[in-house]
């Protein structure tokens, strides 16, 4: 398999110790600056979110891309091999869109159940019950008719 | 476009697909064991992204959600709070213990029984260093900070406010100086021990806050989301659990090596090679729950 040197990939390793190394503490570094531990008042900036998520995950796909290509020999493979492996895992690309859609659907619906909750009953006439108009549309009534 | 075409030409010439697949080898160039280690390793990914899914979808649907440098900065070295150091240490054994297995498998090719043996030893000890990293972590979480899987006492502030009682969940005196805090900010509710009944009780402590109207309010520390403590506990169990099955596979293939069990084979130790594809998955995977639970 090996189309290095055996001297070369020695060096090889190392340079994929040093750079694994490097990647990870400059994402700890990214992840503790997006949190306000190195400038403090950092983390209180919203839009400042999104740089420091995407670099993070970035570096981490790199890293990924490094341990599969370099560490696993995947490009040493013949390229069906690498493909019939690799192209699968693009369904997650969707799977990640799609979750964290729904996520946003969920987080909707708990913030109208907490509204509902905090907002006083609306006042009902004595001897009547709640009038149908008072409900939101997607309240159901059991009726004794049915 | 025209480069990248004479590109996908050379590549067809040289690997020459039709002779590939007109059979009598295997179309993949590689063995069958190498080949279904790759394919079991596509399926393990997919159960490990369905777990990180699981849990971004639930943290993106929580209005708040436990902050991981406050939940992970304890270590093992003292009582200061030192956010995701330890974390880092652990990965770092992860990384250098994925680089000592290549290193057993260039030796392989070489077969050379000795270096192999030697650098998979080192590579049993960075991970057997992972799996003790990762012990001391639950073994805080649990019994010192009392996370369970359904109780999360990892809680965020959600309003600007003060303190009326301290840890014990005693009221401060009045005019005693209570500590503030800001919406956001992150807090763990104790368990004390009851002096009466001697059990242990949640403290949740009460505190002031203005509210909309002006007013001000009194309330008290809330629980964190119940899910984070199951989910903590699964993803970074079920990854332990294939660290641990990783040293157990690496000791066995280990004492075959030194019997020179593989030597008769003279297939370049492929069961070394099969066994580091194993042992950078798990490397890789942690890639991702470093990333999803720690960094993010």
């Amino acid at each position: 398999m090996g189309h290095l040197s055996y001297e070369d990939s020695k060096k090889r390793v190392v340079f994929g110790l040093v750079l694994l190394g490097v990647v990870t503490l400059v994402e700890v570094f990214i992840s503790l600056f997006g949190k306000g531990h190195i400038f403090s008042g950092v983390e209180n900036i919203r839009w400042l979110l999104y740089p420091v998520g995407l670099a993070l995950i970035v570096l981490s796909l790199y890293k990924a891309y490094f341990i599969i290509f370099e560490f696993m020999h995947m490009k040493y493979e013949v390229g069906t091999l690498a493909r019939s492996v690799l192209l699968p895992t693009t369904l997650l690309i969707w799977a990640v869109i799609a979750f964290l859609q729904e996520a946003g659907a969920w987080k909707n619906s708990r913030e109208k159940i907490e509204d509902k909750t905090i907002e006083p009953a609306p006042a009902v006439e004595e001897g009547h019950g709640m009038l149908n108009s008072q409900l939101d549309e997607d309240v159901y009534i059991p009726t004794l008719e049915s | 476009m025209a480069t990248t075409d004479t590109i996908i030409e050379q590549e067809e010439l040289q690997s020459n697909p039709g002779d590939d697949w007109s059979g009598g080898k295997p179309p993949f160039r590689a063995t069958y064991g190498k080949l279904m280690m790759w394919y079991f390793l596509l399926s393990d990914a997919f159960t490990f992204a369905g777990f990180l899914i699981a849990y971004g979808a639930l943290r993106f649907s929580s209005p708040t959600w436990p902050v991981p440098d406050f939940v992970f900065s304890t270590h093992p070295f003292g009582d200061s709070h030192l956010p995701l150091i330890f974390v880092t240490i652990m990965s770092f054994l992860l990384i250098i213990s994925s680089v000592t297995m290549v290193r057993a498998v260039q030796e392989g090719h070489r077969e050379n029984q000795k270096g192999i043996v030697f650098w998979m030893i080192m590579t049993i000890l960075g991970g057997a260093g992972f799996l003790s990293c990762q012990a001391w972590e639950w073994t805080n979480l649990i019994a010192t900070e009392h996370m369970t899987m359904t109780t999360n006492p990892f809680g965020t502030h959600t309003v600007d406010g003060v303190y009326i009682d301290d840890e014990h969940g005693h009221a401060y005196e009045a005019g005693a100086e209570a500590e503030t805090f800001e919406a956001g900010k992150s807090f763990l509710i104790h368990k004390v021990e009851n002096h009466d009944t001697g059990e242990m009780e949640w403290v949740q402590r009460r505190f002031k806050y203005t509210g909309e109207d002006g007013q001000e309010h009194i309330s008290q520390q809330q629980f964190g989301p119940a899910a984070f403590g199951a989910l903590f506990f699964f993803i970074t169990g079920f990854h332990g659990f294939h660290v641990f099955s990783g040293v157990i596979f690496l000791l066995i293939i280990c004492v075959n090596v030194a019997s020179g069990l593989y030597v008769k084979r003279k297939n370049g130790n492929e069961m070394v090679e099969k066994i580091g594809l194993y042992w950078h998955f798990v490397d890789l995977v942690w890639v991702f729950v470093f990333l999803v639970f720690y960094l993010l």
